[in-house]
C-alpha cells in the first residue's frame, strides 16, 4: 500500500480525528460528574477558608451547609434580588454591563459574628484569578481572604494561594474616612499600612491583577454595604426605642400590681 | 527488535543510559529549555512535571512506532502532535476527575507538555523510525534526562533563592538578616535568568568530565 497517495492521506487524517474525537468526548463526557463534583466542593471549601474555617475538601458539604446561612444575589443598587449566590456564574458576570450583572454575595455566621463574603474574579499574567473576601459586620474590617488560580507561573504569580500572601489581608480596611480606598497589593512591602499588603517578588503582574480585582469588585458591593450600615443604625435606633417602651410598659405592669396590692 | 535481541541487550540499554549524560536532551541536545526555566523555582513542580514527561513520552513514543508504518510522511508531524496532545488532555481530564489536587498542582505545565520540544524530537527521531520496545526504553531513558537536570536545577533554585526544599525550611531561619544573623536568600535564583545560567554550569561540568562532549577546534 502506497502510504503517500493523496487519497490516503486525506483518508488517514479523516479516520484520525474521528478516532481521537471519540475517545476524547467519550472521556469528557464519563468523568464529566466527578470533575464537576470536585470544582463544586472546591468552591465551597474555598468560600469557608475566606471566613477562617480551614477544612478539607470532602468534608466541605456538610460544613457549607454549618457556616453559610444565606446566599444572596444582589443587583448595582445593592437590592436583593431573586437566586442564589451559589449558582451564579462570576466569569460571566464581569463581562456584563454592572447594571445588569448578578453579584453574588454569602453571609456567613462563625462564632455568633456575621461575615460578609464577597466572591472576586479578575486577570492574572496567564489567565483569571479568583477569591474570596470576607468583611465583618462594620463593612469596612477585612476578616480573611482567600486567592487562586488558574495557571499563575508556579513559585511566582502562583504564590497567591499560600498563606504568607494571604493572611496579612486580615485586619485591612477597604474605607479611608468613609471614602472607599480598596486595598492594594504594594511591590517592595507594605510597611504596615492599613489600606496595603505584600506583594511577590516576581509575580509583579499576578499582585498588581489582585489590586485590580479587589478594587473593582469590591466597589460594585459599597451600594449594599451603605444600605446595610443605614439598616444598621436604624435598626440600633428601633431597639432603643423598643428598650425604653418595654421599660414604660414594665413600669405600667409594675404599677398595676402595686395598686393591687395597694 | 529482531529476534536475536534481547529484551535489555547492550543495545537497549544504552538506549536508557545515553540520555542521562552523553546524549542528554537537555544538555546536549539542547531540548526543552523552555520548561527547564518556567518550572524550577521549586522542586515539587518540577518533579510533577518531570513524571507527567515520563508518561506522555513513552505513550507517545510507543503509539508513533506502532503506526509508524501506516502514517502519511508529508502530515506526520500533525499526526504527532495529535498523538501528544490527546495523551495530554486525558491525562488532564483523568487527574481532574480522580486527583483533583495534582491537576491543580500541574494547571499550566500540561499545555508545556504539548510544546516540550522533547517529545515532538524523539517521536519524529525515534518513535517513527524503530519498534514499539526500544522506543518505549527511548523514551524512559530521554524522560530520566530531562527529569534529572529539571531536579536539580530547582533543587539549587529552590534552596537558594528560598531556602527551602519541596517547601520546607532548610537553611535555618536564625542565620536571616531580619533575625540577627549574616544570611540573605538570592532572589535572582527565582526569576528565570538564573535557570538558564545554572543549566549552564551543568553543560560546563558535564563538558569537563566529558571530553567527547566537546567540539574540536
Amino acid at each position: 500500500m502506497d502510504v503517500n497517495k493523496n487519497s490516503y492521506t486525506f483518508g488517514f487524517a479523516a479516520i484520525m480525528v474521528i478516532v481521537v474525537a471519540v475517545i476524547l468526548s467519550g472521556t469528557s463526557i464519563i468523568l464529566k460528574d466527578a470533575q464537576d463534583s470536585n470544582v463544586e466542593l472546591e468552591k465551597k471549601q474555598n468560600i469557608l477558608k475566606s471566613v477562617g474555617v480551614d477544612i478539607i475538601r470532602d468534608s466541605a458539604a456538610i460544613e457549607y451547609d454549618n457556616y453559610i446561612i444565606d446566599q444572596l444575589v444582589l443587583n448595582h443598587l445593592g437590592e436583593t434580588q431573586e437566586g442564589s449566590a451559589f449558582d451564579v456564574d462570576l466569569s460571566k458576570e464581569i463581562k456584563k454591563d454592572i447594571s445588569e450583572q448578578k453579584l453574588p454575595l454569602y453571609i456567613a455566621e462563625v462564632d455568633d459574628e456575621l461575615k460578609y463574603i464577597i466572591p472576586l474574579r479578575g486577570k492574572g499574567l496567564w489567565g483569571p484569578i479568583c477569591g474570596f473576601i470576607s468583611f465583618n459586620d462594620d463593612f469596612n474590617t477585612v476578616f480573611a481572604a482567600v486567592f487562586d488560580h488558574k495557571g499563575e507561573t508556579p513559585g511566582l504569580g502562583a504564590e497567591i494561594n499560600k498563606s504568607f500572601f494571604q493572611d496579612p489581608f486580615k485586619g485591612k480596611t477597604i474605607l479611608e474616612e468613609g471614602e472607599f480606598v480598596s486595598i492594594l497589593v504594594q511591590k517592595g512591602g507594605a510597611n504596615g499600612d492599613i489600606h496595603k499588603v505584600d506583594g511577590i517578588s516576581g509575580g509583579t503582574i499576578t499582585s498588581d491583577g489582585v489590586t485590580d480585582m479587589l478594587n473593582e469588585r469590591l466597589k460594585r458591593y459599597l451600594p449594599y454595604f451603605r444600605l446595610m450600615e443605614d439598616n444598621k443604625e436604624e435598626k440600633e435606633v428601633s431597639a432603643a426605642m423598643q428598650a425604653v417602651n418595654i421599660d414604660e410598659k414594665r413600669d405600667t405592669i409594675s404599677n398595676i400590681g402595686k395598686r393591687i396590692v395597694d | 527488535m529482531s529476534k536475536k535481541e534481547t529484551l535489555f541487550s547492550k543495545k537497549n540499554k544504552k538506549l536508557i543510559t545515553d540520555p542521562l549524560d552523553s546524549d542528554n536532551p537537555v544538555t546536549v541536545q539542547v531540548l526543552g529549555i523552555c520548561s527547564a526555566l518556567a518550572i524550577t523555582v521549586q522542586l515539587k513542580p518540577a518533579i510533577v512535571m518531570a513524571i507527567s514527561v515520563l508518561v506522555v513520552l513513552s505513550v507517545a513514543n510507543v503509539v508513533i512506532s506502532l503506526m509508524r508504518k501506516l502514517i502519511p510522511s508529508r502530515i506526520r508531524i500533525i499526526v504527532q502532535l495529535v498523538v501528544i496532545a490527546t495523551l495530554v488532555i486525558l491525562v488532564d481530564q483523568i487527574l481532574k476527575a480522580y486527583v483533583y489536587d495534582v491537576s491543580k498542582e500541574l494547571s499550566v505545565f500540561v499545555g508545556l507538555i504539548i510544546t516540550n520540544c522533547i517529545i515532538m524530537g524523539r517521536l519524529e527521531a525515534f518513535g517513527m523510525a524503530n519498534g514499539p520496545w526500544k522506543s518505549f526504553l527511548d523514551g524512559i531513558g530521554n524522560s530520566f534526562g530531562y527529569a534529572w537536570i529539571l531536579i536539580a536545577v530547582a533543587f539549587f533554585r529552590e534552596l537558594l533563592g528560598s531556602g527551602t526544599l519541596f517547601e520546607i525550611q532548610i537553611i535555618p531561619l536564625s542565620w536571616y538578616i531580619e533575625n540577627g544573623g549574616f544570611y540573605a536568600n538570592n532572589g535572582m535564583m527565582i526569576l528565570p535568568p538564573m535557570a538558564l545560567i545554572t543549566v549552564g554550569i551543568i553543560i560546563w561540568i558535564q563538558r569537563v568530565k566529558n571530553k567527547s562532549l566537546v567540539e574540536s577546534k
